[in-house]
Formats: structure tokens, sequence, C-alpha cells
């Protein structure tokens, strides 16, 4: 990460990236393998007008359905928490690979950011 | 508010699509611009901090739950094209790995979630906050009104989406007031959290805060150059 830094950028300004960084990344992780075992299992606004009107019947499966993290478990693992919890590491690494890579190439205007984009799982 | 495959015909998703990758190339390209080394950084790591928020489903009442989506957020730290970027790949990534909003409709997905939002919550933030100012209160409101508005701006894109190509035979005008009901109560809290956020990273530093910038649409924010100023 140390990496995305220039050697131009002043050092006050680095040391706050690098604060705003070190407490976003704590407190991303610390949500989605931590918090993400207490959160509400109960539909969110769109599954409740689906399910309130009768839309929810024309839902179809995922093409992904059978991914093994599909709906943010980890198939294979049945303790709920853990579950959910690991999915959770997995969707922040890959998130934040992707992520990174693709802003840091648009930042140096240089790469393939489409590519990059478009592969999220590669 | 991911859509599942099966929502809307494919004419509608169709045409999301093209929407949704006209606006991402148009980000893209204005991002190139937009982003420098600090900068950066900060634009991954909002991707990492939605995502990871969205996992977080907290009840409301009534048997519903809802989650941040980010999108005020976004545009408000990274500016309107690293945000539809940010929430765009985050948007990607739930769609492929968890199943999480279906693959045909990824551009409603990204329209609803990232485009309509981003934008909304953009013009409204620096609207706000030229005519109130940058003062801490304006700030706070300014964010909060940006995620409230970003809330029911994605619930209004579902609404006309269904009404255009909805498969289920039930009223559009139904439809639209139940999605505008539900996410009220969701876009305010939305607010709470995307002020709490902002001001957060305002207290560490406010030239991180795209939304912030004299420079306007989040282009050339010349960073290095206002340290200590």
């Amino acid at each position: 990460m140390t990496r995305a830094f220039s050697t131009d950028m002043s050092a006050p300004m680095r040391r706050a990236v690098a604060l705003v960084l070190i407490v976003g990344m704590g407190v991303s992780v610390l949500l989605a393998a931590g918090v993400s075992m207490y959160a509400s299992d109960e539909p969110d606004g769109l599954e409740r007008v689906a399910s309130d009107t009768g839309i929810v019947e024309t839902e179809q499966d995922s093409a992904t359905a059978d991914s093994p993290f599909a709906d943010y478990g980890v198939s294979g693992l049945q303790d709920q928490q853990w579950t959910v919890g690991l999915a959770g590491v997995v969707g922040v690494l890959v998130t934040c690979g992707i992520a990174f890579l693709l802003f840091r190439a648009l930042a140096r205007g240089s790469g393939e950011p489409d590519q990059a984009d478009g592969n999220p799982d590669g | 508010m991911h859509v599942p495959d099966g929502f809307i015909d494919a004419p509608v998703s169709l045409a999301a699509g093209v929407v949704a990758a006209a606006g991402v190339g148009v980000c893209l390209r204005g991002a190139r611009r937009s982003l420098d080394e600090a900068t950066a950084p900060l634009a991954g790591l909002v991707a990492v901090f939605v995502f990871a928020a969205q996992m977080i489903n907290f009840p409301v009442g009534a048997g519903t739950s809802g989650h941040l989506m980010g999108a005020a957020l976004a545009a408000i730290l990274i500016g309107p094209y690293a945000g539809v970027l940010a929430i765009t790949v985050v948007l990607l990534v739930q769609a492929l790995l968890f199943a999480d909003g279906g693959l045909t409709a990824i551009g409603l997905n990204v329209v609803n979630l990232a485009i309509i939002p981003v934008l909304l919550a953009w013009v409204v933030f620096r609207l706000w906050t030229r005519v109130l100012g940058q003062g801490r209160p304006s700030i706070a409101g300014a964010a909060w009104f940006a995620g409230m508005l970003s809330v029911l701006g994605a619930a209004a894109g579902f609404a006309v989406e269904f009404a255009l190509g909805g498969t289920a035979p039930v009223d559009p005008t139904t439809v639209a007031t139940a999605m505008l009901g539900v996410h009220t109560v969701l876009g305010a809290i939305e607010g709470v959290v995307t002020a709490l956020v902002v001001l957060a990273v305002v207290g560490v530093r406010p030239d991180l805060v795209a939304g912030l910038r004299r420079s306007g649409s989040g282009t050339a924010p010349a960073l290095p150059e206002r340290v200590e100023a």
C-alpha cells in the first residue's frame, strides 16, 4: 500500500492519508469479519416491498448462485457466525485488491482500468 | 436494494446496462483526471468500507432491515467520478462472488445504486455547502441531506424501472409508493451515518474531502499546495 504514495506528497499529508487508511481499513475489517455476524436477517427495503406486493415471485436465481460464497457464506462451513465473517474477509480482500489496483492505475493515467474493472474475481 | 434477476424485463435491463456502461466510461475518464497520489488510496478505501458496511443490516422495525448504501459518502469523500467507480466495484464483487444482485440486473444496480445516488449526493452537497458555507453544522446538514436524497433517488430509480419493465403484474404506483415510504426511513439513517463519517474525515484533514474542495467538479484538487496553508 505504501507504494501508492509518491515522494512529492508532503509529510503531513502522507501521515493524514496513512491515518485515514489504517483506521478505515481497521473499521472495515471489523465490520465485515466481526459485526456482520450480528447483522439482521430481516428483508431489506426492496425485499420487503417485493414480498408485500408479490414482485418476489418473479425473482430468479443468479447465475452465480452456486458460488462458494453465495449469500455471504462459505459453502461447507456450517457455523452460521464464522461463515459470514469469513465471507466478509474474502469480500474485503477482493474489493481491496480490485479497487486499489484500479484507482492506482487511474491516478497514474496508465494501465488498463477497463480490464481491472471487469475482472473482479480474476 | 440490489435488484435480483427476473424483476425487470430484458429490454429495460439491457437499456440500463447501456446507460451504466456509458456512465462508468465517463467516470473512468473523469477519475483519471481527478485522482492523484493522495486521493487514489482513499478511493480504494471507500470501496472497501462500503462493501463492509453493506454487510451490516440493522433492523428498522416492521420486519424490515437496512444497510448503508454508501453512495453519498463516496461522492462527498472522493468525488462523483471515483465515487461511481468505487460503488461499481462493490456491486461487481457482490454480484459475481456473493450472488447479491442479479447478473442480468447489473446495469440496473449500477444505475440505481451508483450513478443516480452519487450524482444526486454530489450536486446536493456542493450546492448546500456553497450556499451555507463549510462550517461543521453546514457540512453535517449537507451530508445528511445528500445521504437522504441518495437513497430516495435509488428507490425512485427502481420504481421507474419497474414501471417501464416490471415482470410482475403489480401496479407501478403501489410499488413506487411503497419503495419511497420504506426508503424515507432508510434514507434518514443513511444521512446520519454519512454525516458522522464525513465529519470524522473532516476532523483529520478537510482537504482530503473532495466535496469541500474549491476546484468544483472534483478535478484538479491540487492537494500538495494546500498543505498547511
